[in-house]
């Protein structure tokens, strides 16, 4: 059984680094979005902010795998139509779109949380010390939102790492997947199935470790 | 890029499969509230013991995808020969059965740490004040604790329902053709991805928005007067 994981453990480690790269991607581009989302879903026009709102009520109510599929077999249709030959969607870019539109609903949920519980007296303070809007945003306000956001930032971050195991369904070579093939050539799929396991909870354990520290780094002066 | 004419084919594919999801996700919300409550208690166990294992359960299932933990059951226990042998294969050996186990055990650790969070927020002085009253502990529990840690994890006990629909499509990868999977299965022959998915995600949501108005109901059902 443990000679079975020695001979792919090249594997699983690529497929754990595909992994990580899809988490990464994923988080990073879902908060690029989000961060132009939250405050527009806050201070916008009434209209802006619905369709936010929208965005954000309907991605919590369909499955992350449904996005996944939609993206994927959608892509592929939009631009076989677009370029007028076949062309399909790669596993990794299919994923990192599926799972950032998903992210970025929950983590503009999180930030407008964030930014609306500093308090309003923090903006007038800042301005009425002759601060110009984005500079007290960026001194004031954003560390003290920061601060605010960052446990349901590493939640999110840790539902991410989690979701991009579904990615391995439309055939992107992540920890998952290998493991789908291997446990398929060694017919021992409860030793690949339950490493994979192992290695998803190590991960999530050290992330789990190491943003507890950042955040009370971050909070220690509200304690 | 969408035609209507496909909507009728992709309706009727997608609704077969409604069934079984409801069948899934209704099971496995009851199995994962079932198991949750004794999970949450031994999570506020005074016995250390207690507390260190089923943390431990936790730990591993919240730390790891659901996928996987689905492919450790159905994929993974038939490879042993004690379970193949015992009378509770016919039951591991359908990836309904599989999938309805797999999201139960799941949604039990995720509840368990929710209910058990609840535990822990009732004040110290009502379990002293019922002791204090010579009020039996299994008393105590269901007549005085219970009732306010879950009128207070309610709301979560509904969003729960909703993540287990969701949780649900992932019984697809176990060949079983839920809406996702039969979705899925008529996207390759139609090759229509727009109308067929946008039909599931409808069902999805209208689903996730009935699931989330009975809990609603069941939250003012449930609520004290005046508060």
């Amino acid at each position: 059984m443990l000679d079975a994981i020695y001979q792919y453990q090249g594997q699983l480690i690529q497929g754990l680094l595909t992994t990580l790269a899809v988490a990464v991607g994923s988080l990073l581009v879902g908060s690029l979005i989000a961060v132009v989302l939250a405050p527009l879903a806050i201070y916008g026009r009434p209209i802006v902010r619905r369709i936010i709102m929208g965005y954000v009520g309907l991605i919590r109510g369909l499955p992350e795998l449904l996005v996944i599929f939609l993206i994927f077999y959608g892509g592929t249709v939009v631009l076989t139509n677009v370029t007028g030959r076949y062309f399909e969607v790669d596993a990794m870019s299919a994923g990192i779109a599926a799972l950032s539109v998903v992210a970025a609903a929950y983590l503009t949920e999180i930030l407008r949380g964030a930014l609306l519980s500093v308090p309003a007296g923090q903006w007038e303070a800042a301005l009425a010390l002759g601060f110009r809007r984005p500079r007290a945003f960026r001194l004031v306000v954003l560390p003290q939102m920061m601060a605010r956001a960052l446990p349901g930032l590493a939640n999110q971050w840790l539902v991410i790492l989690k979701e991009s195991a579904l990615v391995s369904v439309v055939g992107l070579e992540e920890l998952m997947r290998k493991s789908v093939v291997a446990a398929g050539a060694t017919h021992q799929p409860l030793a690949f199935y339950l490493t994979a396991a192992c290695l998803y909870v190590m991960i999530t354990g050290v992330s789990t470790i190491l943003l507890k520290a950042y955040e009370s780094r971050l909070t220690s002066h509200l304690r | 890029m969408l035609s209507p004419d496909l909507f009728e084919p992709a309706f009727i594919a997608v609704k077969d499969g409604f069934l079984l999801t409801l069948v899934i996700t209704i099971a496995s919300f009851c199995l994962g509230q079932i198991l949750a409550l004794p999970l949450a208690l031994a999570l506020t166990s005074e016995r250390r013991p207690v507390r260190l294992g089923i943390s431990t359960y936790t730990f591993f299932v919240r730390g790891s995808p659901l996928l996987v933990q689905l492919f450790i059951i159905y994929y993974g226990l038939g490879q042993i020969e004690a379970i193949r042998d015992s009378y509770l294969w016919p039951v591991l050996r359908s990836p309904i059965y599989c999938a309805i186990l797999a999201i139960g055990l799941n949604s039990a650790a995720y509840s368990a740490e929710l209910v058990a969070g609840a535990i822990r927020q009732i004040p110290a002085g009502q379990w002293e004040a019922g002791k204090a009253l010579g009020i039996r502990y299994s008393v105590l529990l269901v007549k005085i604790v219970l009732p306010q840690a879950y009128r207070a994890v309610l709301p979560a006990i509904g969003n729960e329902l909703v993540l287990v629909m969701k949780g649900s499509t992932l019984a697809s990868a176990v060949t079983v053709m839920e809406m996702t999977g039969s979705a899925r299965v008529f996207v390759a022959r139609s090759y229509a991805p727009f109308e067929t998915f946008l039909i599931a995600g409808t069902i999805y949501l209208v689903l996730g928005a009935v699931f989330g108005r009975l809990f609603r109901f069941v939250e003012t059902r449930t609520a004290i007067p005046g508060r």
